[in-house]
């Protein structure tokens, strides 16, 4: 196996372990290790990049991990188009995050400790995407969980971020529960984990079907759902959706890198990966399209009303992640992939952003304190609002190319939830570009409504975070231009590109329908901008008096639709409960300890009363041998 | 043969221990390190067992045979193949580490407490390198007294309860073990031999009476619920070490005893128990690991979970499949490994705070951040995270579970959900939020401290990494266990009883 290769995980890992180590001496310089490891790990990636345009994939083994009888699994890597293009996502982002996080996090407690977290990450992030099994998958799967967790609740010592780690790794668990048991079935379908074999022999499976829980269903299908539900958890898609909002505790240039542009796409990542299989099953196929439709206006309408500015990007992120599942389920996995990759810079940009503005503001997250920072940040200004045009889908940005494509395959599809979808996405492609421009607005228009002492301390980033915001604004930017469809004249070289992992639906629209579709979905993102300048800019009473008159309404989408309170009355609570009072209490305190208890109290009892005999008086033992004497004599007696 | 090997191995420590009755008992000093020094020669001496050890036979080892009592044919035989070769390993290592954490702990009869440690680890690897039935029954038994004084002397304040109850569980079970031995010795043609025994067939009414009368002892060691309810107050009250042995090693002779008596001598009546013993180990996954939810003490929750993991470990053990029973021995052997150490840093932290309420703690992290690191790692082994050794033996054993019966293996993956859950709450409790008063200034660990802790990192990473190091040391055993169940000619992945494809 080439060497380029291996340093592309392994060199994070090795900066892990040196930083956890020795990160500590090396105070303000920890972070030199992790950014030169990272930069390493990009520019290989790079060449593992050129390596497979030029037609060379790679798939080996570096050795056996686990086997037993005809199991085996061996830690192997797989460089494809699909791998070349998550890494190249995983380690440009992350990059930029470690040199943004030298500014954001200076003088911080930890600050080696968060270096270190960065680089796990790293590393497991890119063993996911690069395993050639899904055992390996599920390693990286789990590790970035973890890494998710000990950054999430990176200021540990304050309750609700410890919580919130804490959350996003059992919510994530119920997804997991869901994959495991896909692998299980996988194994026994097709004798082995690797993708290999199990892609290369999908086919066999289509058709069959099993009996589990006593329901009948299609092998196929069993199997897309349960991956899905590993999906869901990660991706943050209804219903478990949950934890990413809270995950918001973390600090900033996390909330960028792991949560939004990498590893809350490793679902969507998983999908695709597994595109052989989901083929075969049109009902999950409809159900994810369906699924993502929902996730989209949901999170959308709960962003339009919330807040805390890392709260609105964060319910942004679950929606521009539903619009990849709604690519994925309309059999789209390049256009999927495609939003993956462009969401990844215009997102990482808004987050980073968010974190300029919260350093200027001395942590302050609240928009309805900020305003009129447009004067004195005017890179953030510009590269955010880069940002917002591209997620708003406005020509020519990334954003727009990508949107744009998977609106046309859902509305292009035969499958049912088709037109559904993109109904609900082009409603969402307005309310996307409403709550982009209004925390704009919020943020760096009109006049600033926080203290005096906040005012006397708004400053402009130093350039370690800026640069980063520039660099990822040529990415908001430029992303796009990989893919630009043939109705404006380009060839998609994306969907080329990945045709051979991904495969690509046949477009049978006509180039006015195309134009058409494409003309109404940048109307939506200018209507929703148009709006947004007048309710925030022209008329700033406006959203109080319509927050007022729909109040319940405004109380229902500020609360999140009550998700997490649903969750907590009905699964957290009752299972507390159900432990303390019926487990614990009721069956092991109560029942088996009375009987196990019961036992020996009913020997010692029995033993109480015979000791009563024997208590000393010979006259009494006396009695007893006559009387002993007496019964056996009758006893045989009555015998003969 | 020229060394006694396996012989060696059980009565070393045995001498060792009755050789520290000529040290005097004030010099502490010295004990310690004699019982460290035996310890440590004990684990090397397991070093040559490993290097001459052929994989490639199911057959018993570095044989001994000494007739004993000749009239009711009892000999004095021992062996070992490629299961118990890697519980000798587990025995050795936790012993070392069991003595490390008595270091200070332990202040009050210094020397007994060697003395019955010692003699407990001769009589535990006794346990496993029997292969005579009466001679594993004398150091079946021979190991409970130790054990009990070790807590019933050293224990916490309701030590003298929580022996009496382990005392009685183990009793009755053990009872019922002689009677089974006896009857099986005058239905088996006269002989103690487990080898002879495993080769003759007997009718399934006596095999079903026999399998009961070992499930008796063996499920309560295990435990299997519902007899589990002596292992919470016996972990409560025992010192830290007496935790680190109950849970590395003295928990797992029962499925142990699952292994070596009841499939290979029983195999009609355990599979006709199939599925009883999968239902009871599906219930003690979820049961023990949502009861651990309502936990208030600290090492009553990670009694608790390891109700939860052991009925993995019976899980796989009847699925009768080779995944189901390699995974099953390893997780017996990564449990011990995990458990033990949560049991070590828990009396490391139990030294410093002298309390076992978990509502007392808060904010270690902060004061204790090496500690904090060692305990991570161990939570994150317990809930099975993959690269640890807890996910190659959960994932093992969920294959074989779901290959025997689906449904079993659904199951027992809540059992991930709620691990995690209660694990990582643990965690929080302990070592996150604001820093409690109480916990300012607790000292770091030391090195001593690093130094027992540090091996079991070790192991966790290179089980989860590097399984096949102890895997290869199973599949032939475990083959030719099967076959011996099965009636020869499977491979282990017979096809499932539920998992009917249909065109």
């Amino acid at each position: 196996m080439p060497v380029s290769l291996l340093a592309i995980p392994f060199l994070p890992l090795a900066s892990f372990v040196l930083t956890l180590l020795v990160g500590k001496r090396l105070g303000t310089r920890a972070h030199w290790v992790p950014i030169i490891t990272v930069l390493l790990a990009f520019f290989f990636s790079l060449l593992a990049f050129f390596r497979v345009l030029s037609g060379e994939i790679i798939n080996q083994d570096l050795y056996t991990w686990i086997s037993s009888g005809s199991l085996t699994v061996s830690v192997g890597f797989l460089v494809d188009q699909l791998t070349a293009v998550m890494l190249i996502v995983v380690t440009s982002v992350s990059a930029l995050v470690h040199i943004y996080s030298v500014g954001y996090m200076k003088g911080e407690e930890g600050y080696y400790r968060f270096f270190a977290y960065l680089s796990l990450f790293t590393f497991s992030m890119l063993m996911l995407v690069m395993g050639n099994n899904f055992l390996q998958l599920f390693f990286g799967w789990e590790a970035v969980g973890l890494s998710s967790y000990l950054l999430i609740g990176f200021y540990y010592e304050k309750k609700s971020a410890a919580d919130a780690g804490k959350k996003a790794f059992i919510v994530n668990r119920f997804g997991d529960f869901g994959f495991i048991i896909g692998l299980l079935l996988i194994f026994t379908q097709f004798g082995s984990l690797h993708y290999h074999e199990v892609f290369g022999s999908a086919d066999s499976i289509a058709g069959q079907s099993i009996s589990l829980l006593g329901l009948e269903a299609g092998v196929a299908t069993v199997i897309a759902l349960l991956l899905f539900c590993g999906a869901i958890g990660k991706s943050a898609q209804l219903p478990l959706h949950v934890w990413l909002p809270d995950a918001m505790e973390g600090p900033t240039p996390v909330s960028a890198l792991i949560h939004a542009a990498t590893m809350v796409t490793a679902g969507v990542f998983l999908v695709a990966r597994c595109s052989p299989i989901f083929e075969l099953s049109t009902f999950t196929l409809n159900l994810i399209t369906i699924v993502g439709a929902l996730t989209a206006l949901f999170a959308a309408t709960i962003a339009l009303v919330q807040t805390d500015i890392k709260r609105v990007v964060a319910y942004s992120t679950v929606s521009q992640l539903a619009y990849m599942f709604i690519a994925c389920g309309v059999g789209a996995y390049s256009a999927g992939i495609f939003h993956l990759f462009t969401h990844a810079y215009f997102k990482a940009l808004l987050f980073l952003g968010c974190g300029s503005v919260i350093l200027a503001m001395h942590h302050e997250q609240d928009a309805r304190s900020m305003g009129g920072l447009k004067a004195v940040m005017p890179i953030t200004y510009a590269t955010f609002l880069i940002a917002s045009l591209s997620i708003s889908g406005m020509p020519g940005l990334a954003g727009f190319f990508s949107k744009d494509e998977i609106l046309l395959m859902a509305f292009n599809t035969h499958l049912g939830a088709g037109k559904f979808a993109w109904a609900i996405g082009t409603l969402v492609a307005f309310m996307t570009a409403l709550y982009s421009f209004r925390l704009l607005f919020l943020i760096f228009h009109g006049s600033f409504r926080g203290s005096e002492q906040q005012r006397s301390h708004l400053h402009e980033s130093p350039r370690v975070v800026t640069v980063p915001l520039i660099l990822l604004a040529i990415g908001a930017v430029g992303a796009g231009w990989f893919g630009v469809p043939s109705v404006l004249g380009g060839s998609n070289h994306w969907a080329h590109f990945l045709e051979p992992v991904l495969g690509h639906p046949h477009v049978h629209l006509s180039g006015l329908t195309e134009a058409l579709l494409m003309g109404s979905s940048v109307l939506a993102g200018v209507l929703g901008i148009a709006l947004a300048w007048y309710l925030y800019l022209v008329r700033p009473d406006l959203p109080g008096v319509l927050a007022q008159r729909f109040s319940s309404c405004h109380r229902l989408l500020a609360n999140k639709y009550y998700v997490d309170e649903l969750y907590d009355r009905f699964i957290v609570k009752p299972t507390l409960t159900f432990s303390r009072r019926v487990l614990l209490r009721l069956v092991d305190l109560a029942c088996i300890e009375f009987v196990v208890n019961g036992i020996p109290r009913a020997i010692g009892s029995l033993a109480e009363k015979m000791r009563r005999v024997q208590d000393g008086y010979v006259s009494h033992y006396l009695a007893w041998m006559g009387g002993g004497a007496l019964v056996i004599l009758v006893v045989l007696l009555v015998r003969i | 043969m020229s060394i006694p090997l396996l012989s060696t191995l059980i009565f070393f420590p045995i001498l060792g221990g009755l050789s520290l009755l000529f040290i005097a008992r004030d010099q502490t000093a010295t004990l310690r390190m004699m019982a460290l020094i035996i310890t440590l020669i004990e684990l090397l001496l397991v070093l040559p067992l490993f290097l001459l050890f052929d994989k490639t036979t199911p057959v018993m080892q570095f044989q001994e045979h000494h007739s004993w009592i000749s009239a009711l044919n009892i000999n004095y035989s021992l062996g070992i193949d490629g299961i118990s070769i890697l519980f000798v390993f587990l025995t050795a290592l936790i012993m070392v580490l069991s003595i490390l954490v008595s270091w200070e702990s332990i202040s009050t009869k210094v020397k007994e407490f060697f003395i019955a440690m010692l003699i407990l680890e001769g009589a535990m690897m006794g346990v496993f390198l029997a292969t005579d039935f009466f001679l594993f029954y004398i150091f079946w038994e021979a190991m409970l007294i130790p054990m009990f004084l070790i807590i019933g002397v050293w224990g916490g304040p309701k030590r003298i309860y929580a022996t009496v109850k382990f005392f009685l569980f183990t009793l009755l079970g053990s009872l019922l073990l002689l009677v089974g031995i006896i009857l099986l010795y005058i239905n088996g043609g006269q002989t103690f031999d487990i080898i002879k025994l495993a080769g003759q067939s007997y009718p399934l009414k006596l095999q079903l009476i026999l399998f009961w009368a070992f499930f008796a002892a063996f499920a309560v060691k295990v435990p299997m619920w519902p007899v589990h309810t002596w292992l919470p107050d016996a972990h409560t009250e025992a010192p830290a070490a007496g935790s680190v042995i109950l849970a590395g090693v003295l928990i797992k002779m029962g499925a142990y005893g699952f292994l070596r008596f009841s499939l290979p001598i029983l195999p009609d009546a355990t599979r006709e128990m199939l599925l009883p013993m999968l239902i009871l180990s599906v219930i003690a996954i979820v049961y023990g690991a949502i009861i651990c939810l309502a936990q208030t003490d600290l090492k009553r929750l990670i009694a608790y979970s390891s109700v939860s993991h052991m009925g993995f470990v019976t899980l796989g053990l009847f699925a009768l499949n080779q995944r189901g029973l390699e995974g099953s021995i390893l997780q017996m052997i990564n449990h011990g490994i995990i458990t033990g150490a949560l049991f070590l840093a828990i009396g490391m932290i139990y030294e410093r705070t002298h309390t076992r309420e978990i509502a007392s703690y808060g904010g270690l992290a902060s004061t204790m951040p090496v500690f904090a690191g060692f305990f991570l790692l161990f939570t994150l082994a317990a809930v099975g995270l993959p690269g640890t050794n807890g996910f190659i033996g959960e994932f093992l054993i969920l294959l074989g579970g779901f290959e025997r019966l689906p449904w079993t293996a659904v199951f027992a993956a809540t059992g991930l959900i709620l691990g995690a859950w209660y694990m990582l709450w643990l965690y929080q409790r302990l070592f996150f939020n604001e820093v409690k008063e109480e916990m300012r200034g607790l000292p770091e660990l030391n090195l001593r401290e690093i130094i027992t802790l540090a091996p079991m990192v070790l192991l966790i990473f290179w089980i989860g990494l590097y399984p096949n190091a102890l895997l290869s040391y199973l599949h032939v055993s475990v083959v030719h266990l099967l076959e011996q169940v099965h009636g020869g000619g499977v491979e282990g992945s017979i096809q499932s009883l539920s998992l009917a494809l249909s065109p």
